[in-house]
């Protein structure tokens, strides 16, 4: 034992005193985890400044919010205006106003419909009584509700067979987990009432708290069922594969623990839990298993050669510490590059889990060989079959480096040209699969009434009273009218409207008015008029602001993806700005925020990962001391994620939110893979080995392990795979598969590209037949 | 323990528990008969007031900080034995200026409005039924304009409490017009004068939806207390509106006649 690592001596004398010290620190940390709280809302993925944030913030602020559920009801008979289904349709309505914190219902019945009679203005619910419900009433509410721009595509379909109840819900800022399950579960509640009441008719719930309902519950299912599943596969392939319980065991406890104290440093430093960060330990499992592994396999590989355990364990952590130390450093800066995200709860994901990786790099240098020191370990004296398969794989690779590398960089091509053709789209709805019930329900909407999306646009004229002026209502009749003739759009819910009906009904009822007020004045008055009419819950506020300088014009779109929606906003914007340069316009919705932040989020993150990349090939220079080594390992660091975005096009062609964070995830094991082999194969060069047999050294010191971790942790995010939640299946499936690919380039291109480079002076190297792994000593 | 030792445990359950009924039917009955003693004596006091005009800024402010102005005077008629008659001109903004409003608020009966609208110089009745809904755009309800009629409401007094450092009954008050926006109210009256300090409503789900305080209390004629400020914050939407009284006048002069269909023409 050299005198440099004293410190690995003191821990092999004392391993009882290194793991006391250790559980102390470790549980010090983790008391941490008490502090811990989880954030569902969606608000933890934008900055407080995000100007798309801060646009919505100012309209739920000067109109209100419009959080909703949707009840969908559909009649067998394909009619909802029927005595029966209006009957339904009115008890819904009212028991609906019980909902938890909700602050308007609208449906067909209580919608306000206003007539002139004698020279009265009437405003009242289209269906006031049930009372009053027999065929001739049920016809002449089809009359209006089919001929009202307002209602047609958002409560009623244009054929009349589905009907909706839309609740508006006021959510608090913050975490609103408890309060959608509890919205949630009263509004099943009452549909399960009706559709009792009322088995000829379908019932479906969507809007955004069913949305955020699903999301919760998908994520909570897969944290209690699919995760433990996937750890447990780990855990098992790691028993089958080390061939050892004690290494297995091990390595489990130092995954938990340095999961435990990055839990612990969040708790601590006063992060919360989010559906970002709640990732942080499966990042933080993978390269402590990768870790883990490389000790205890380098330790199993020289205690087959000969070494006592004790100086097997010395042994394999000198031999190891330079490479995890590197590993871990590097996939620290990549993880501290998602500093770079414009998502705030990315760049806690990142901090936590390049924290956590450097915990479990401490952690296999101290604890784990204490670990080992105390506990028995037997290992079996023949050399296993897997290392055969190494050595013919070795052999293989040198014997066709020539012919590997063309083939690769056809393979590369293509695979970099298709990673170009995936597509960036975040449509919530495709993330649940089709037995998700909110899917359903989702799919059942937007094939029968409308889309599932929506964008808000508030056109802000900056004086009171300004809404009034003719000019101003013209300038928005057009709008509405410009944006109802896009394809994208299913809804377009406008103040212009009720101005021109509220005119024809001034006026008898004749429908030659049916145009906009032409003076400020009596538009001023038919909005008083029209407000001072209105119940409590059916106000205009949602539309108006307080001064009447302002309006929110409501539009349900179709489910598109990022750059579409980016594309219609922009063409609503530039449309609206050309004719009317001297309002001010904003647009705003989640799920048009979710579109920007998803666009800049996969750029900086492309950016960010490129910019760690190259960080470390930096750090490599250094660590292994030459210039050409850090440049090759470019080489295989950028190649894995490369080719596993290619297959993803072929696979699926779609990038959600989600699977950007896979570049980062995957980032470590990448790197680990690569580092461990050119590790491996400098340390024979600098011994004095030839090319040939520095590959074939580098194989054998370090193939199992590296073979261990990746079908461990492959396997282990293959059954993530089985989720029915896409966010989820999708990151299990590419980091699976990147994982493998990792492999398969460290293990095929690497050695034949260091073949090429490295091509030795003197062709000694290939006629030594000698094919004896070489002793590290 | 046998069977036989039970019955007389449970029938000394049923006794204390029929006691307690007793009791909390007593007891509910005290606080129902309080109640209304506190709302009549209320009303007691401020009766008699005769008529007047007051000069009022109505300023609505949302979740964004920012405000709006309406300005309105009106003109009230004390009633006896049925609700008062209110008169309301707009003078801002100034695209409604001149129009006017007329109630006739009724203790049980729905109450009956009209509005007056100069472009269109025409008179249009509005249905009672919105009663629920906002006056003007504000935080207001019609409903919680409209004058206190014992009527209106059954009283439960709940307990003591001081607010802002006076002693109050705090009585709860339950509409009986099925179409009131609330489920409940529940008001601070103090003491001394029985004038209304705080008013909470209670939507029709009884969550908490306003909150009413009642500030800066000028009194009249030395009987009538009038509030100068008074402070409706929506605690659901994080919307508010301030009544401010600048001036109010008592007996000025008002008759019936200055009350109806035709007077909202004249009215400016």
């Amino acid at each position: 034992m050299t005198n440099k690592h004293t410190w690995l001596y003191t821990v092999l004398k004392h391993p009882w005193a290194t793991i006391i010290a250790a559980l102390v620190v470790l549980l010090t940390l983790t008391a941490g985890a008490q502090h811990l709280y989880f954030r569902g809302d969606y608000k933890v993925f934008f900055e407080p400044e995000n100007p798309q944030r801060l646009a919505y913030e100012e309209m739920q602020n000067i109109f209100s919010k419009n959080d909703n559920v949707n009840i969908v009801i559909a009649p067998e008979d394909g009619n909802v205006f029927t005595p029966e289904t209006l009957t339904l349709i009115k008890q819904l309505t009212d028991e609906a106003w019980q909902t938890p914190l909700s602050t308007r219902v609208n449906s067909v019945a209580n919608y306000q419909h206003t007539y002139a009679e004698d020279d009265d203005l009437i405003v009242e619910d289209l269906l006031y009584s049930v009372r009053s419900v027999n065929q001739q009433k049920s016809d002449d509410i089809r009359a209006v509700a089919l001929s009202e721009a307002s209602l047609v595509h958002r409560l009623v379909s244009e054929k009349g067979d589905v009907a909706v109840i839309n609740i508006t819900v006021q959510l608090p800022d913050g975490d609103q987990t408890a309060e959608v399950f509890e919205i949630k579960a009263f509004v099943d509640e009452l549909v399960a009432k009706f559709q009792n009441q009322y088995p000829n008719h379908e019932f479906y719930l969507t809007g955004i708290v069913a949305l955020n309902n699903a999301f919760a519950i998908a994520a909570q299912q897969d944290a209690e069922t699919l995760i433990p599943v996937m750890f447990l596969v780990i855990i098992l392939i790691m028993w089958l594969l080390l061939k050892s319980i004690t290494g297995t065991f091990a390595t489990l406890l130092i995954v938990a623990l340095s999961i435990a104290a990055t839990m612990g440093l969040a708790g601590w430093s006063g992060l919360f839990l989010s559906t970002a960060t709640v990732n942080v330990p499966t990042m933080v499992m993978t390269l402590a298993v990768a870790d883990c592994i490389h000790v205890i396999a380098s330790m199993q590989y020289a205690m087959r050669g000969g070494k006592s355990k004790e100086d097997a364990i010395a042994h394999s952590v000198q031999l190891n510490l330079m490479p995890i130390i590197i590993t871990s450093v590097t996939t620290s800066i990549g993880f501290l590059t998602l500093n770079f995200s414009a998502v705030p709860v990315l760049a806690d994901l990142g901090n936590l889990a390049a924290f956590g990786v450097m915990v479990a790099c401490g952690l296999s240098f101290t604890l784990l060989p204490a670990m080992l020191k105390v506990m028995p370990i037997r290992v079996s004296m023949q050399s296993s079959e897997s290392s055969d398969k190494l050595n013919k794989l070795a052999e293989w690779v040198i014997h066709h480096h020539r012919r590997i590398l063309p083939y690769s960089a056809i393979l590369l091509v293509i695979a970099l040209s298709l990673a170009f053709t995936n597509k960036l789209n975040d449509i919530a709805v495709e993330y649940f699969d089709e037995s998700n019930p909110f899917r359903q329900a989702a799919d059942f909407q937007t094939d029968r009434l409308s889309g599932m999306s929506n964008i808000d646009f508030a056109i802000y004229t900056g004086e009171p009273s300004g809404l009034n002026a003719p000019q101003v209502l013209r300038t928005i009749e057009q709008f509405a009218g410009w944006l109802r003739k896009q394809p994208e759009v299913d809804h377009v819910d406008t103040i212009t409207d009720t101005f021109k009906r509220l005119n024809k009904n001034l006026h008898s009822d004749d429908e030659a008015y049916y145009q906009l007020p032409d003076n400020q004045e009596m538009a001023a008055q038919y909005l008083l008029l029209y407000e001072m009419s209105l119940p409590y819950g059916l106000d205009l506020n949602n539309q108006i602001d307080i001064d009447k300088s302002a309006t929110r014009l409501m539009v349900t779109m179709q489910n598109l993806g990022s750059k579409e929606f980016t594309a219609f906003e922009a063409r609503a914007k530039a449309w609206f700005e050309a004719v009317a340069p001297e309002l001010r316009i904003t647009a705003a919705s989640p799920p048009l925020m979710f579109a920007h932040i998803g666009e800049a989020n996969m750029q900086s993150m492309v950016k960010g990962t490129l910019l760690a990349l190259v960080l470390i090939s930096a750090l490599l220079v250094f660590a292994l001391r030459s210039w050409r080594m850090g440049a090759v390992s470019l080489i295989p660091n950028l190649l894995p994620a490369g080719l596993g975005f290619g297959i993803w096009a072929l696979i699926s062609g779609q990038i959600n939110m989600a699977l950007s964070v896979v570049l980062t995830m995957t980032l470590g094991i990448i790197v680990d893979d690569s580092v461990h082999f050119l590790s491996k194969y400098r340390y024979a060069k600098a011994q004095g080995q030839s090319t040939e047999d520095s590959i074939r050294y580098a194989f054998m010191s370090v193939g199992r392990a590296l073979v261990i971790t990746t079908l461990v942790l492959a396997s282990g995010f293959a059954i993530l795979t089985l989720s029915s939640f896409a966010l989820n299946s999708d990151m299990g499936l590419l980091t699976s598969i990147i994982i493998v690919l990792a492999l398969l380039v460290d293990f095929i291109f690497l050695p034949a590209f260091l073949m090429i480079i490295d091509k030795p002076s003197s062709g000694k190297g290939e006629q030594h037949v000698d094919r004896q792994p070489i002793s590290a000593d | 323990m046998s069977t036989g030792n039970l019955f007389p445990q449970i029938s000394r359950c049923v006794a204390i528990l029929a006691l307690l009924a007793t009791g909390a039917i007593a007891y509910a009955q005290d606080a129902a008969q309080k109640g209304l003693a506190i709302a009549t004596e209320q009303k007691q006091r401020d009766a008699g007031w005769g008529d007047s005009q007051a000069e009022v800024s109505m300023i609505l402010r949302n979740a964004q900080g920012q405000e709006s102005e309406r300005k309105i005077r009106i003109k009230s008629l004390e009633v006896q034995g049925d609700g008062d008659k209110a008169l309301t001109i707009f003078d801002q903004p100034r695209d409604v200026s001149g129009t006017s409003f007329l109630s006739f608020s009724h203790a049980t009966e729905p109450d009956d409005q009209w509005i007056y609208l100069p472009e269109l110089k025409r008179v249009k009745r509005i249905a009672s039924r919105n009663k629920s809904g906002p006056f003007m755009g504000s935080e207001f309800a019609f409903e919680d304009m409209t004058s206190f009629e014992l009527e209106k409401y059954t009283y439960t007094y709940l307990r003591d409490e001081p607010f802002q450092g006076q002693e109050c009954f705090v009585v709860e008050q339950r509409p009986l017009d099925e179409y009131s926006g609330y489920t409940r109210r529940v008001a601070w009256i103090d003491k001394n004068h029985y004038r209304a300090l705080k008013i909470e409503y209670y939507d029709r789900k009884d969550q908490l939806l306003k909150v009413l305080e009642l500030n800066d209390y000028k009194l009249y004629q030395d009987k009538f207390w009038r509030p100068m400020v008074a402070e409706m914050t929506n605690v659901q939407n994080g919307k508010s509106t301030v009544l401010l009284t600048h001036s109010i006048e008592f007996n000025t002069g008002l008759e019936e006649k200055d009350f109806d269909k035709n007077s909202l023409r004249r009215a400016r």
